[in-house]
């Protein structure tokens, strides 16, 4: 009997390896094909390399200007996560703790948002933030503001519906402000939600082309996503650079997802189940 | 205990609402006039009713490309679906660390962009299978991004590869919620795997199924970096999906009073599928 299961679990976990090394093999492609010559990638493409050709990477990195296109990423994506969720979660407050039909209508008013697919509004939005000069990083950070403060909001006011009212309701007799129960009890209770919206939007804004396509297509204002699309247009037949700088901006989400993956998997099933 | 007329109820709510008007509702209104007119993105011209939209439905490229899209959806559906609770299956056997290996690793492909991951599968198909091609002497693995059907396939691949994982984990945090008695009974009373998956897992995870549906549904429709980064449309137009149709009529051409009418006709279409799925989702949290 117990043989018969481990032979059994031996079994799942070959089925398992199998199926790991054909959802890898794509990565594992682009990786040894990254270290070969031009010529080499042309001759055998499915072969291990004949030597390393690190001048790939040094070129890729020099072409993708990737310390200036990384820190363009990065501020885009820091800024506007922390704004989603300051902006949302004081919505999602003000909303639960107030009982009236006029705060019911507003939140009617924002879960409308979600029903909105970005195309709908994409051409009149990008008309009127060109109007104001709000087509730089700051606009861009303030339309993902608008564009997630309707799913984070509503995240936020499901799970303030666990938070027992009687809470601030202490605070407010011990003569806390309204501010300052929201900054120091309910923000900090909220922090299981804080982690869902960190890892869905973090992953939408650090991979979005489409937007900054439209807002930041600019010299100087590059994310790592528009980039690589001028990048592919100007190196197309140069595979060996072409793949390099794919390594490089691959690399550093899979080591930070594989540092962090206890909270990403968890904010992703919280995320689902609610 | 926040009143209407309360100073901090409306403090709380104002960074919000503004970012919603200026970010949605005043560009949706405005489409929605846009949409009536023969603007190009300078000088609002001449007020045209519902010409734009009458046009539309003769439109066959922006047709064609609704056609193309509802056919990707509904066939990215079913694989995503069917692959991504098999995984869920499989890493939700007690296989100790090499579970959290298999899940690291097919959740890998999500946390990459869309215009990446088209470059990736643009290496895959032109160079990889090519060489495969020349190995094998099978012409099946030639042109895979030149020609609609297997442009189409391309696109299903890619986004499989994608989505997967990420809806393998919805499925394993619904499979993992599932009690432990009821999977020990059924063992008890000598079910099979394949009973004890149809029987007991499938049923009692079938609220996961909406979540995910609607997941894939409308990431499938509004798909636009994927596309535009492994076929562009071509050959011909045949893989150009809604969004790029809109996209290159507002960008490329210019006609954005046209494109915009597209765009409400695309915001209509996704409307209702929404609307579809909550009404179905109350239904079945009012019958559990």
């Amino acid at each position: 009997m117990k043989d018969k299961r481990k032979l059994k679990k031996t079994g799942t976990v070959l089925i398992g390896i199998f199926f790991s090394c054909v959802w890898i093999y794509p990565f594992y492609l682009i990786v040894i094909n990254s270290f070969k010559t031009k010529s080499q990638i042309f001759q055998d493409t499915l072969g291990l390399p004949e030597g390393l050709e690190f001048s790939n990477y040094t070129t890729a990195l020099d072409k993708l200007d990737f310390k200036n296109t990384a820190l363009n990423s990065i501020l885009i994506t820091i800024f506007s996560l922390f704004f989603v969720v300051i902006v949302s979660s004081m919505a999602a407050y003000g909303l639960s703790r107030n009982k009236s039909k006029l705060s019911s209508g507003l939140y009617f008013f924002i879960a409308i948002g979600l029903l909105v697919p970005f195309q709908g509004i994409m051409i009149p939005l990008v008309s009127i933030f060109g109007k104001v000069n709000m087509l730089n990083r700051a606009g861009l950070v303030v339309m993902y503001i608008g564009l997630a403060t309707s799913m984070a909001t509503f995240m936020y006011y499901g799970a303030l519906r666990g938070i027992p009212r009687s809470l601030d309701e202490a605070a407010v007799i011990d003569g806390a402000s309204t501010f300052k129960i929201y900054w120091t009890i309910i923000l900090p209770l909220l922090k299981p939600t804080t982690v869902t919206i960190i890892v869905l939007d973090s992953l939408w804004f650090w991979n979005d082309y489409l937007l900054p396509s439209l807002s930041v297509n600019k010299e100087g204002m590059y994310t790592i996503p528009l980039k690589m699309f001028y990048f592919f247009g100007e190196f197309n037949k140069q595979w060996h650079l072409a793949l390099a700088a794919l390594v490089v901006v691959i690399v550093p989400i899979i080591i930070l997802f594989v540092a962090l993956q206890k909270h990403v998997v968890k904010g992703i099933s919280d995320g689902a189940i609610k | 205990m926040l009143t209407n007329k309360s100073k901090s109820f409306w403090l709380l709510l104002l960074p919000a609402l503004l970012a919603l008007m200026a970010v949605l509702f005043i560009p949706l209104f405005i489409g929605g006039y846009y949409s009536l007119t023969d603007w190009n993105g300078n000088t609002v011209g001449v007020f045209l009713g519902f010409e734009n939209y009458i046009k539309v439905f003769k439109d066959e490229t922006f047709i064609n490309s609704l056609i193309f899209t509802a056919k990707f959806s509904v066939v990215s559906i079913i694989l995503i679906n069917v692959v991504a609770l098999s995984l869920a299956v499989l890493v939700t056997q007690k296989l100790g660390k090499w579970s959290t290996l298999f899940r690291t690793v097919f959740f890998m492909p999500n946390l990459i962009g869309g215009i990446i991951l088209g470059f990736i599968w643009q290496f895959i198909f032109n160079k990889v299978f090519t060489s495969i091609a020349d190995i094998t002497g099978i012409a099946g693995f030639n042109d895979w991004l030149n020609t609609p059907q297997t442009g189409f396939w391309g696109l299903v691949i890619l986004f499989v590869w994608q989505m997967c994982g990420y809806i393998m984990l919805i499925y394993i945090s619904y499979l993992n919620s599932i009690p432990g008695e009821i999977i020990e009974a059924a063992e008890i009373d000598g079910a099979s795997a394949i009973q004890k998956f149809f029987r007991v897992k499938l049923p009692m995870i079938m609220p996961a199924f909406t979540v995910t549906l609607f997941l894939t549904l409308s990431s499938a429709f509004k798909m636009y970096d994927q596309n535009l980064a492994l076929t562009a449309g071509g050959p011909y137009n045949s893989t150009q999906m809604t969004a790029m149709n809109i996209y290159n009529e507002a960008f490329s051409m210019r006609n954005m009073g046209y494109a915009q009418a597209k765009a409400m006709i695309f915001l209509l279409i996704i409307v209702i599928i929404s609307i579809i799925q909550i009404s179905v989702t109350r239904r079945k949290e009012s019958d559990a």
